[in-house]
């Protein structure tokens, strides 16, 4: 218990600003939801959100009536934006996860400010990417082959393919990550029910409480299966991209057929999802006011997470580079060549600026509690992210074995109105889930403050 | 049997700090069913109310061995006798190729059971519940802490145990009506 006291005491900032009382974090947080009039900011931001989803609706109906054919896929270039955008979205999502649970196992208390709507991104954010394979299978109606079950054909998925270790890994994550999402719901749902005034609102947050009601016996069953989840999701997480680096550190083609990929997969993975974690509270902490509860603290240690899980990435471009070389391998070697001197040479400069040069500005601490500049940061992050994403993918593939196979790949309209639209269908979810659900955990606040401890 | 008109009755306290102290002299003064309401947990709570049989691990362990041994046991099934394929020469039983869908089928019913297993031993969902008869428990969600002796206690008595947790520093005591 003392232990809380140091954290908030011994920080530069604090995790919570000091004078709040239970029934005033209750009220702030509960009031965006129940009271706050809708703003015309938030009917706009929400209205252009929902055109870019509908956006996306058109061409993958569009794509469904013609074929992947309209997208810039072809042979040798199999795997274009689908699997970039999709290793992008389940990258992002990883933050929330690891907010979530490995900093919970940590006792990190900081992260009970940012945990509920970093947990909603990564819903939001595994729901983009779960789109991408499912559309890139060309017959979309029958991915439900992906799943082992009894058929009249009598086949069964190759479990000896990384695709199906895939299907397993994601469907997990979306699955845990909901419910983990979900628990920590419970008991603010009750909170909403019982403060809210609106008939409708306390029917519907009282069904989803279920009758929660706060009591001793309930709260050590609580606390016991949130712990256990988070230990569950701790190995799940590392795994789940560990998984998707499989996809291409399985194949032999030069440039994936690496075994620094699952670390430094899973590193970028947590790069990118904190660089969304950051873009996401720096606006809403000043919309909605909640600067006493995501205060500079968060914004720091963010922002010393992305500095030294991109060094990881970066220590991971150098071993690729230096592995071109020491392995002797002349694909390899030309791999290493084909990224510096081939025509997405642009691109791998682009890479290494957003990713590894630009980013080390974090590592002066004025800098790291200017929200404005770590916007810009995280925004260049994550548009270095997808980049090594693009890298990966295109320029491995590009040029392989046999110099009569080489070709190009342009991706066309459709991809990018696809991609686009599901930037915007995440948006969308982002901007009801902050006016209907309580985006920080309020019961979580409440522990943080000081008179929540039980003096003997 | 006739049910009790009454379902206990409930106090209620400021602090968290009120309330675990209030939890162990109504123990320790011989009561048994107690149970304690707080808008967060509160550490060493559920001992004080004399709550100690937590099965939510054991039933996240039966979860997860299902889950495991059941997606090992459908992998090599499938793999060695219901649709064998023979991919370069590779035996049908290629063990290390199954561990990661064997790992994961493992977190996904661990997982599942944690928080059913969580839901179903909390008796939730529970639409009605006698304490949300009382107008001030709307409170327990917020910033509110309440204690109850239930009258299913042997040793409750509706004016006995009123008297007791006044003196406790309960206030607003009421009876809860069933």
């Amino acid at each position: 218990m003392d232990e809380r006291i140091e954290h908030a005491e011994g920080a530069r900032a604090p995790v919570i600003e000091p004078g709040y009382t239970f029934g005033t974090v209750t009220d702030k947080i509960s009031s965006i939801v129940l009271t706050r009039p809708m703003s015309n900011g938030w009917f706009l931001g929400f209205g252009v959100a929902f055109l870019l989803t509908m956006m996306m609706l058109y061409a993958m109906a569009y794509l469904f009536v013609k074929g992947v054919g309209i997208w810039g896929v072809t042979i040798p270039i199999g795997w274009g934006f689908a699997i970039i955008n999709f290793v992008w979205w389940i990258g992002i999502g990883h933050a929330g996860t690891l907010i979530s649970a490995i900093l919970l196992l940590l006792r990190q208390s900081w992260r009970n400010s940012i945990n509920r709507f970093a947990e909603a991104m990564t819903l939001f954010a595994v729901s983009a990417a779960g789109i991408f394979p499912l559309i890139h299978v060309g017959r979309p109606w029958l991915a439900y082959w992906l799943f082992p079950y009894p058929n009249s054909m009598g086949v069964w998925p190759q479990f000896r393919s990384p695709l199906i270790w895939d299907v397993f890994a994601v469907s997990t994550y979306a699955t845990i990550s909901l419910l983990f999402w979900f628990v920590g719901l419970i008991p603010d749902l009750a909170t909403l029910r019982d403060r809210s005034t609106n008939r409708g609102a306390k029917i519907i947050y009282g069904i989803l409480a279920m009758g929660w009601r706060g009591s001793a016996r309930h709260w050590d069953r609580y606390e016991t299966a949130y712990l256990l989840l988070a230990g569950l999701a701790t190995p799940l997480v590392l795994s789940v991209h560990t998984v998707v680096s499989f996809d291409f550190a399985v194949g032999i083609v030069p440039g994936w057929h690496t075994t620094i990929f699952p670390p430094y997969f899973v590193a970028g993975a947590i790069y990118s999802g904190f660089a969304m974690v950051l873009m996401l509270a720096i606006p809403i902490r000043k919309l909605y006011g909640l600067e006493d509860f995501i205060t500079e603290l968060h914004l720091q240690n963010a922002a010393k997470v992305m500095l030294a899980t991109g060094l990881i990435v970066g220590y991971g471009y150098v071993i690729e580079a230096f592995m071109g070389w020491y392995s002797g391998n002349r694909y390899d070697a030309f791999t290493l060549w084909n990224r510096l001197h081939g025509p997405y040479r642009w691109e791998y400069y682009a890479l290494l600026m957003c990713n590894i040069v630009i980013p080390q500005v974090l590592w002066i601490r004025k800098l790291r509690s200017r929200p404005i500049a770590l916007f810009f940061v995280s925004l260049v992050v994550l548009v270095g992210m997808w980049l090594e994403r693009f890298i990966i993918v295109v320029v491995s593939l590009h040029r392989d074995f046999l110099t009569s196979s080489w070709g190009m790949y342009y991706p066309t309209r459709w991809d990018w109105m696809t991609y686009i639209g599901t930037i915007g269908m995440f948006l969308a979810a982002m901007f009801l889930f902050v006016r209907l659900l309580p985006m920080i955990s309020i019961f979580e606040m409440r522990t943080l403050l000081p008179e929540a401890e039980v003096k003997e | 049997m006739k049910r009790a008109p009454i379902y206990g009755t409930m106090a209620e306290f400021d602090s968290p700090t009120a309330l675990v102290a209030a939890a162990h002299r109504t123990h320790e003064a011989g009561y048994q069913k107690v149970d304690a309401y707080s808008p967060f947990p509160i550490e060493g709570l559920a001992e004080a109310v004399g709550f100690h049989k937590n099965r939510v691990p054991l039933v996240t362990l039966i979860g997860g061995l299902i889950g495991g041994l059941s997606g090992y046991l459908l992998q090599y099934w499938v793999s060695t006798s219901s649709y064998p394929v023979n991919v370069g020469g590779k035996p049908y039983h290629s063990w290390p190729a199954f561990i990661i869908v064997t790992f994961e089928m493992t977190i996904l019913f661990a997982g599942i059971s944690a928080v059913f297993g969580m839901l179903a031993l909390n008796g939730l969902p529970m639409p009605y519940h006698p304490v949300f008869n009382v107008p001030r428990f709307a409170f327990a969600t917020k910033d509110r802490f309440f204690l109850i002796v239930f009258a299913s206690d042997p040793k409750y008595s509706p004016a006995e145990t009123r008297r007791f947790l006044e003196s406790l520093g309960g206030r607003a005591i009421s009876e809860v009506p069933d």
